[in-house]
């Protein structure tokens, strides 16, 4: 039983970080993307369009494995977690049928006619694709979200005698306190995975003098880009996400930010320490007095609760990955927000293209938004353990109660070992485009 | 409610089945004929700006699935734990296969994501057949043993196969031989579906010799449907009852052989979308009568303690699925407004797109 449940958790987590890996991309870049098309449609110069083509290339590739990967994602629940599936479907799958229906479908009919349908539709037409291509995919956002903040913060439901959670209310799913923060503050963060990408390689363009008119325009967009989308992640969006938390999951909160005990007088922020569990402290602490009760309450003597105010049963089951999760998002937010100010600053002294040293750090930064976005999904799902449905349903029992630990080990390995494949395929033939560049139209 | 839903999730499965048929078929066929460069071109471009939409019926029949009838969806979905599991991956093969063949120009490279694209596709249709087979035979529902269940009523797991391969054992698998004899029939009438959509949307050198193919397979297809007809009984003890009582249930088998006796006619017809009519039909009428000789059943149980899964007993409250038919009235309107578009584009025949290509 226990061996089953472990294996369950990490097929889950598993899958579904390497599945995050590719959304975070679509939907950032279908953003660049319309950008692009319509700065083309503006402006006539063909450089717009081509920058446009030569990401669409990229996306076409990403958005591939986005697919192939997002489709074991949705028959998991029914496999791995099928009581979860029958108490609750009720409610979730509302909103996972939703998804299907409005986004999917939008996407993949769309998708097909925006790469294949350039010559077909006219300039316009084209954009118009474009765009409903980033609709879906920020609606399918939207609408997994939703689904995710009924289990982080469960409203508009009943529980029947079985056990079974029906719907009452349907309004209530998307009035959800926990949904909106959540959604901007995630669409926030898929911004800064494509405008690190988009400038990060045209960085790499720059540094090695080829292409050097698209260099500039990607590391421009990417930086300006950039630089938005870092201070909304911070602020207001991920300010309001941490308020949230404080508010519902109190708990989560205390073990998130490293206090185990509350403090008379005020809260300190922790910037850097290492949880030790046995004796309940940060070893090697830096931290600041007072501001975490700011931060959060507005007051700076607010008591913030540690954890030795609650019931060590409902603590979250990892408080170090938990810790550690938190603060490499904010660590990693924090010093993207320093680059992209440096950038920025360079850009409109116009000396950006010649400092290396900013480009360099462009095109080594690459890898670290994705990190901090899945460092950013830990946060959330380690916090709301050992709850599947927060204090409602736990997780323990919403496991498959026929599917043995010997089969899900075997399909968890099986899933590693393609996932490993098509990870190296991808980086393979995102490398092959990537080093082609893309192509100036001549007139 | 639930009969609403029912025929809603219905509808969508075989639409998707109808859609995505092509497209594995196109595959079997791209791994038997496709022998030429000129030729496996004509085939992918014939599937190429729609398969990826295609499938997402198979993703949004789930979300329904698990939406209106969570029960059904937890129960089988864990049940049948590890073919789906096999039916994810060669999703993902094909997938890939067709993605990524056109990326690098390598004889090598081509010849591997061919194969992977061919061969997944015929698997595919042989699990989606067995998969249709073990929704008729039942299931060994709270996995019962010595006349004890062992779990909730609901619940049960499949190991792939049992050792005598016998629909009637008392530990049944995925896999026996009746629910091989209907993996064979979905190969065979899907291979003559991809290869009329080949012919409906391609001028490929190719479509003659198909239209012989699908001649001939279709001879194949109407001897293994009379076998598997006649021995139908065996699985279900009144498989005629439904179509009894409710005669008006028979304009499915009708449908299905006016579709199958259609085909004979392929190599004569003038259009050649009504060869791919043809087989739409026999796909339609086929699945159509399966659902409706075990209806309301949705998963029958073998033993005799634990009930049969019917579609009242597996769906989801009342309050939920009434909302629903709101977004989902909208939703189809939408899907149906893409679909003509995508169609409108994309028609006639597929030569000149340059699938691939990008
Ligand atoms: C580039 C990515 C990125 C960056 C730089 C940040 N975040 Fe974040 N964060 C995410 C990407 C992300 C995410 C992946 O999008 C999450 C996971 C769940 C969600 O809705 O957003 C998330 C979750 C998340 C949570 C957990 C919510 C929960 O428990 O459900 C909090 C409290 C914050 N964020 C707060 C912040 C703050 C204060 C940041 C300051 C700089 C920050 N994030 C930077
Ligand atoms: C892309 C973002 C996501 C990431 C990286 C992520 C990560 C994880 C991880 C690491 C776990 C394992 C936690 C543990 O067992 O300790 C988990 C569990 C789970 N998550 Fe998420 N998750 C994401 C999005 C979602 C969404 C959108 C949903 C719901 C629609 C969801 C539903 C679940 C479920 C059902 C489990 C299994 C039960 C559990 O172990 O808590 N996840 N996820
Ligand atoms: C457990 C949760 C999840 C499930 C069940 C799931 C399911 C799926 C499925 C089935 C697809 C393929 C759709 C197609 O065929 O077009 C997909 C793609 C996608 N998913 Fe997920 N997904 C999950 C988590 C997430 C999260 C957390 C996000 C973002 C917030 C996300 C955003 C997307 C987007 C934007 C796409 C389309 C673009 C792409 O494929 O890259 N998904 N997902």
């Amino acid at each position: 039983m226990e061996d089953m449940l472990f294996y369950d958790r990490m097929q889950f987590a598993f899958t579904i970080t390497f599945h995050y890996l590719f959304p975070q991309l679509t939907m950032g870049l279908s953003l660049l993307i319309v950008y692009f098309k319509w700065r083309f449609l503006k402006t006539k110069i063909e450089k717009y369009n081509d920058a446009a083509k030569f990401w669409m290339k990229i996306f076409a590739l990403n958005f591939a494995m986005g697919v192939v990967t997002g489709i074991p994602m949705e028959f998991q629940f029914g496999t791995n977690w099928a009581k979860f599936s029958e108490l609750t479907g009720g409610i979730i799958g509302q909103t996972l049928a939703m998804e299907g229906m409005f986004s999917f479908f939008l996407e993949s009919s769309f998708l097909g006619l925006f790469l294949f349908g350039e010559k077909l539709l006219g300039h316009k037409l084209h954009f118009l694709t474009a765009f409903l291509v980033f609709l879906g995919s920020w609606a399918s956002g939207y609408l997994i979200i939703a689904t995710h903040s009924w289990m982080q913060y469960p409203v508009g439901y009943e529980i029947l005698e079985n056990g079974k959670f029906v719907l009452t209310n349907f309004g209530a799913l998307f009035s959800n306190p926990w949904l909106l923060p959540s959604y901007l503050h995630n669409q926030a963060g898929s911004m800064v995975t494509s405008s690190f990408v988009v400038a990060g390689i045209g960085a790499f363009y720059l540094l090695n003098n080829k292409h050097n008119e698209f260099g500039r325009l990607f590391v421009k967009t990417g930086v300006v880009f950039g630089l938005i989308s870092n201070v909304l992640v911070a602020f207001p969006t991920g300010d309001l996400i941490a308020k949230n938390v404080a508010k519902h999951q109190p708990v989560t909160f205390a073990a998130m930010e490293g206090i185990f005990e509350t403090e008379d007088g005020g809260s300190e922020i922790v910037l850097i320490g290492q949880p030790n569990m046995l004796e309940k402290k940060l070893y090697n602490k830096i931290a600041v007095p007072n501001v975490l009760s700011f931060l959060t309450y507005q007051d700076w003597n607010a008591e913030i609760k540690g954890l030795d105010q609650f019931d060590p049963d409902v603590y979250p089951t990892n408080i170090p990955g938990l810790y550690y999760a938190y603060h490499i998002m904010v660590g990693l937010g924090t010093i993207f927000i320093g680059l992209m100010l440096l950038a920025a600053v360079q850009l409109f002294r116009k000396k950006l293209y010649e400092t290396k040293w900013i480009l360099l750090a462009l095109m080594f930064m690459l890898p670290f938004p994705y990190i901090a976005n899945t460092t950013g999904w830990y946060t959330a799902e380690l916090g709301r353990q050992p709850w599947l449905v927060y204090n409602l349903l736990r997780t323990a029992d919403g496991a498959s109660p026929t599917v043995s630990a010997g089969n899900t080990l075997f399909t968890l390995l099986g899933f590693i070992g393609l996932y490993l494949l098509l990870g190296l395929l991808f980086l393979m033939l995102a490398g092959k485009i990537i080093n082609k560049g893309p192509q100036l139209t001549q007139h | 409610m639930e009969l609403f839903w029912y025929i809603v999730l219905m509808t969508m499965l075989v639409i998707y089945v109808i859609l995505d048929g092509y497209d594995f078929g196109a595959g079997i066929i791209h791994l038997f004929f496709g022998k030429k460069e000129k030729d496996k071109k004509a085939i992918t471009n014939a599937i190429g700006p729609f398969w990826d939409a295609n499938e997402v019926w198979l993703i949004a029949s789930g979300g329904v699935l698990f939406f209106a009838f969570p029960t059904l969806y937890a129960s089988a979905f864990s049940g049948f734990y590890l073919p789906l599991m096999m039916i994810l991956w060669l999703l993902i093969f094909r997938a890939i296969g067709l993605e990524l063949r056109g990326q690098i120009h390598n004889r090598m490279w081509e010849a591997i994501w061919d194969k992977a694209f061919g061969i997944s596709s015929l698997l595919l249709a042989l699990f989606f057949g067995v998969a249709l087979g073990n929704v008729v035979r039942g299931v060994n529902l709270g996995n019962v043993v010595d006349g004890v269940s062992t779990h909730e009523a609901h619940y049960f797991f499949l190991p792939l196969w049992n050792p005598s391969f016998s629909p009637h054992a008392e530990e049944l698998g995925v896999i026996d031989w009746f629910t091989l004899l209907l993996g064979v029939i979905s190969v065979v009438a899907l291979a003559i579906h991809g290869a009329n959509w080949i012919v409906f949307k391609t001028n490929s050198d190719i479509n003659d010799k198909l239209k012989s193919v699908v001649f001939n397979l279709n001879i194949v297809l109407v001897v293994l449907v009379v076998i598997s007809l006649a021995i139908w009984h065996i699985i279900d003890s009144e498989p005629m009852l439904n179509f009894i009582n409710q005669p008006w249930l028979c304009i499915f088998p009708i449908i299905m052989v006016v579709g199958l006796f259609g085909l004979f006619k392929v190599k004569t017809f003038k259009k050649h979308g009504l060869g791919f009519l043809c087989s739409s039909l026999f796909l339609f009428g086929g699945l159509a009568s399966t659902v409706a000789s075990i209806f309301p059943k949705v998963l029958p149980s073998t033993n005799t303690i634990n009930p049969d899964l019917t579609l009242y007993n597996v769906a989801a409250h009342e309050y939920g699925l009434s909302v629903g038919i709101y977004w989902f009235a909208i939703a189809a309107v939408l899907v149906a407004i893409y679909m003509f578009i995508q169609y409108k584009v994309f028609s006639g025949k597929m030569d000149d797109v340059g699938y691939g290509e990008h």
